[in-house]
């Protein structure tokens, strides 16, 4: 098999990429030529590998055997149907950043080091590569700590910007704080197991005590769900992911918060055997929660990269109410219905890191040709940047769920599984599913009207700022990065139908069903269960172009030629300026009224001068308290901060002291395991 | 055959009958309100002329405000192939409830960037408003279609015409009714009609719908109308056909066929009354009272699931 080849030759080049770029540091124009090339082909091995096992048979690959312990490889390196899906992500994505990368990285030269650029853009790909392939524990571990900590470095890559810092370390102290949590989680199954290979952990969970079984399984959700920032636990991530490089952000929004939903269907379906009920509502509750307040934070925001990084939070939230439906699918015996839910979830993974890998890349685009990220200060950039403008549109209509793009297969899929839900009788169960169900919808509709505000304000309209207006077209590889993924978008949606009996293989090895005939026949996709629904976004894709081209040609012919003038907007007779036109703030204004329980903002009004009762000056500001770290992380915060202080106690300073604790710990320790 | 050619003639029959319905909204509306209105076949005749009509584009627009109003129309088409009218055959294969849906959704999206285009405040009021309402919306529409899929057995609208149409009254539940009256509040609203929005206004500033068509002339602003008459058509066609659709054909054959369009026109004709009923004697709600209408509307779909599964 080549992939045994082409595994260790990424491994290789991207660890020779990083080496390069740091040895180049003094020529700028050949330290990204080659630390972004190698990036390049670092994704298309890492792309050639995922699909090979994705369309073959697994790969394993051991290096080091009896090195260190007699009967384990140093490194054991697996990847099966699961990872090769999410390598096949990362190599995309990971592939039009990197040429993304390439015309984006010179905007830092001058300021900031490229070559640190370039070789922890290489370090990352691979530590993200060694996450989705480890096959042991240790390994694992060390891949995950590995991935934390280059991306931590990336995240503070500019760190003169002021507020880089402190986005750093938030992520840095959760981050670990996950970790912690992952550790305890899956240290006792490998305990039962009696091993640290994940292809003997796999199903120990049910030999477990069922209280360490549900303790393990919670671990593991709040550990993996602080990397997938699922709420309250998603604080960190709208301030980590847009604090990075925009091709970085892609990748962790893209990519490496999907390493948790990997891990996690890993971790509940193989290691921990069938699961329970009550796993699965929770999963799927905290996933709607998120979804929702994920959109309703995006909307609001006026930053547009944390935008981006909130709607991030929607849609891991949407995979985990796929996932959460499948987990309880499962438990109840449907497992075609579990295995319909967990093919949504894997689907939206892939789709999502497509579409949110093409908007971050465009934000990034954005925010160099304008300088800014403030949505209030763009304005009419889809007439200065015509391929972005088009590009970026595209992303819009995919995580806006038009059909026939892939954000709406994916969503398709997800009702359709909680549609299902009327299987089985358990009725708080059902109404559960049917609540899920409505707060999906919500969250659908809210994504549009954020997308809109988003698209309208930045693209549309009249320049808000002398930046917006002079902007220009970014340069060729930057477009070309974002095209291969706007193209991606637009197939990947129309055949879906032809990529779905592979996805079916990848949840069959998960759940060892195959719903493959009644998911799809090639054109149309369908769900299990008789005809309970079918759609097929080709034949709608076909119908709307001919019925498009008809409409275009009827309304051409049709009345006759007429002229088209160009004009001034209807102005009510004053001239309009920018300060006419809707601006982000203004157009989600009624969503935050109406939604106020849950914002909490106070809109501040201020006299500034008043020269008669009727003629004052007055200045407006509005603005979203952060909630959940007023309430919540700010009281832990104060706490552990108060703990430490009386621990400090014991912190005298002498080393005297130090020496006679090492003393009384020995003897303590000697005594007890003696 | 019969599986292409008959959703097409449905589709046709639709978009030629949509500027019809709206007359008649017009007509009865005057008369409850004793004027004598214009004339019944008024939209026709308006579209007749703006076809003819030049157009003027904002010097500030983009491909945006160009591409709108086909998009619109095709997205209101591609909906009307796979909606049954007068006969259960309709495009299921190609998609089901929940596409046509989002096919709406497409069509608003394109309305609402294109009214942002323009950079006109009006423009940006509108869309801004329209996106709040059809986010409250689309849970209570949804909810409502998952009703009737559980009733049905199936998401496929010519699946939930048939089922419940052949099965004489065993089907009908409460839960149907609940579902039919929260679907009802939603088609006021996805239409923009009273309480939600007065399609008779002429001032900018309460506009909803027309607000994003203010920039639109000629050609572009017919197709813009055309769409959304066609829109309400098919919200009045699904609103039936999902859950009330006695009448309807169920096989291609002459005499089903012809008592299926006869039985679908008198049921558009009493669904237009209650809107020009309902247009006539209630004013239009303002902005931040219509999330408790929707919230309603929300409860009355949640009812009716709840129904289904405790009754």
């Amino acid at each position: 098999m080549v992939s045994e080849l082409l595994l260790p030759a990424a491994i290789i080049t991207a660890l020779a990429g990083a080496a390069a770029a740091m040895m180049l540091e003094k020529r700028e124009e050949r330290c990204l030529d080659v630390s972004f090339g190698a990036a390049a082909i670092v994704s298309l091995l890492i792309l050639a590998v995922g699909l090979d096992v994705l369309l073959g048979s697994n790969l394993d690959l051991s290096i080091g055997q009896g090195i260190m312990v007699p009967t384990a490889p140093i490194i054991h390196l697996r990847v099966d149907k699961l990872s090769s899906l999410f390598l096949i992500a990362l190599g995309v994505v990971g592939l039009a950043a990197s040429v993304y990368s390439r015309g984006y990285a010179k905007e830092y030269s001058g300021h900031y080091s490229l070559a640190r650029f370039g070789a922890l853009f290489n370090l990352f790909i691979l530590s993200l590569l060694l996450v989705f392939s480890a096959s042991n524990l240790i390994l694992f571990l060390v891949s995950w700590e590995f991935m934390s900590l280059t991306s931590f470095f990336l995240v503070i890559y500019e760190h003169r910007k002021e507020g880089t810092l402190r986005s750093g370390v938030l992520y840095l102290v959760m981050t670990h704080l996950g970790t912690a949590m992952i550790i305890a989680g899956l240290v006792p199954i490998a305990l039962q197991a009696g091993s640290l290979e994940f292809s003997v952990m796999s199903g120990a969970g049910a030999l477990m005590d069922p209280t360490v079984r549900s303790a393990s399984f919670l671990l593991l959700f709040l550990g993996f769900g602080t990397k997938a920032g699922l709420v309250p636990l998603h604080a960190w991530l709208p301030q980590a992911h847009p604090a990075a490089p925009s091709s970085v952000s892609a990748l962790m929004s893209g990519i490496m918060v999907k390493t948790a939903v990997f891990m996690l269907i890993r971790s509940v379906f193989d290691f921990l055997g069938s699961p329970t009920v009550w796993w699965g509502l929770l999963v799927l509750l905290v996933g709607a929660i998120s979804a929702l307040v994920g959109v309703l934070y995006a909307l609001v925001e006026r930053d547009m990269k944390k935008a981006l990084a909130y709607s991030s939070i929607e849609n891991v939230g949407i995979i985990m109410i796929a996932l959460g439906a499948s987990m309880v699918f499962l438990a109840y015996g449907f497992a075609q219905l579990a295995a319909l839910a967990l093919i949504a979830a894997l689907l939206h993974s892939l789709y999502h890191a497509l579409f949110k890998g093409l908007l971050f890349l465009g934000a990034g685009a954005v925010a160099n040709a304008t300088g800014t990220r403030d949505l209030e200060r763009m304005g009419g950039l889809a007439r200065k940047m015509k391929w972005t403008g088009a590009i970026f549109f595209v992303g819009v209509l995919s995580i806006a769920a038009i059909p026939p793009l892939n954000g709406f297969i994916s969503e398709w899929l997800v009702f359709q599984s909680l549609f299902l839900s009327f299987s089985f009788s358990d009725v708080v169960v059902n109404l559960l599913l049917a609540a899920a169900l409505g707060m999906l919808a919500l969250t659908g509709a809210l994504a549009a009207a954020c997308f809109v505000r988003m698209y309208g304000t930045a693209f549309l309209a009249r320049p808000r700022s002398s930046e917006a207006a002079e902007a220009k077209e970014v340069p060729k590889s930057m477009l070309a990065g974002m095209g291969v993924l706007a193209v991606l978008c637009i197939l990947t949606g129309l055949l879906s139908a032809s990529i779905l009996p592979a996805i079916d293989s990848v949840s069959a090895s998960v759940l060892h069903v195959s719903i493959r005939d009644s998911l799809s026949n090639g054109i149309s996709i369908g769900t299990p269960g008789g005809n309970f629904s079918s759609m097929s976004p080709l034949l709608v894709a076909i119908v709307g172009v001919a019925v498009i081209v008809a409409v275009l040609y009827l309304t051409r012919f049709y009345g006759g030629r007429t002229k088209t003038t160009v004009s001034d907007t209807w102005d009510c007779g004053t001239p309009l300026t920018s300060r006419n036109e809707y601006t982000p703030t203004g157009f989600s204004q009624p969503v935050n009224r109406v939604f106020n329980v849950f914002y909490r903002s106070k809109p501040q009004i201020t006299v500034l001068e008043e020269r008669s009762p009727y003629l004052r000056k007055l200045s407006f500001s509005t603005s979203v308290p952060p909630m959940f770290e007023r309430y919540l992380y700010d009281p832990i915060v104060k706490l552990v901060a108060g703990l430490a202080k009386r621990a400090g106690v014991i912190q005298t300073g002498s080393i005297q002291t130090y020496l006679a604790y090492i003393a009384v710990t020995l003897v303590v320790l000697l005594l007890l395991f003696r | 055959m019969n599986a292409v050619i008959l959703p097409v003639i449905q589709a046709l029959f639709v978009l030629a009958i949509a500027p019809l319905l709206t007359g008649i909204i017009r007509k009865l509306k005057a008369w409850m309100q004793s004027r004598r209105g214009p004339p019944l076949l008024q939209p026709y005749y308006d579209l007749y002329k703006l076809f003819r009509k030049d157009s003027v584009v904002s010097k500030d627009s983009s491909w945006m405000t160009t591409v709108a109003p086909y998009v619109c129309m095709t997205a209101m088409l591609v909906a009307a192939l796979l909606v049954p009218v007068f006969v259960t055959e309709s495009m299921g294969f190609m998609g089901d409830l929940i596409v046509v849906v989002y096919l709406f959704a497409m069509a608003r999206l394109f309305m609402a960037l294109a009214a942002l285009d323009a950079g006109s405040t009006f423009g940006g009021m509108g869309s801004s408003r329209e996106m709040l309402v059809s986010s409250l919306v689309e849970p209570t529409i949804l909810l409502a279609i998952f009703t009737t899929a559980l009733i049905a057995g199936t998401t496929n609208l010519g699946g939930i015409s048939s089922a419940i149409a052949s099965s004489g009254l065993d089907l009908v539940r409460p839960a149907l009714f609940l579902a039919f009256a929260g679907f009802f509040i939603a088609v006021l609203a996805e239409n923009a009609r009273v309480p939600f929005d007065n399609p008779a206004t002429h001032l900018e500033l309460t506009m909803i719908h027309e607000g994003m068509l203010l920039e639109y002339s000629g050609k572009q602003l017919a197709l813009m109308e055309w769409s959304s008459m066609t829109k309400l058509a098919l919200f009045t066609v699904i609103a039936w056909n999902a859950f009330f659709p006695w009448g309807i054909a169920l096989e291609a054959q002459p005499l089903p066929l012809l008592i299926g369009i006869v039985v679908i026109v008198a049921k558009m004709l009493v669904l237009v009354f209650a809107i020009a009923l309902i247009e006539s004697s209630i004013a239009k709600m303002r902005l931040f009272r219509l999330p408790n209408l929707l919230t309603g509307s929300l409860l009355l779909a949640f009812l009716a699931v709840m129904t289904f599964y405790v009754l």
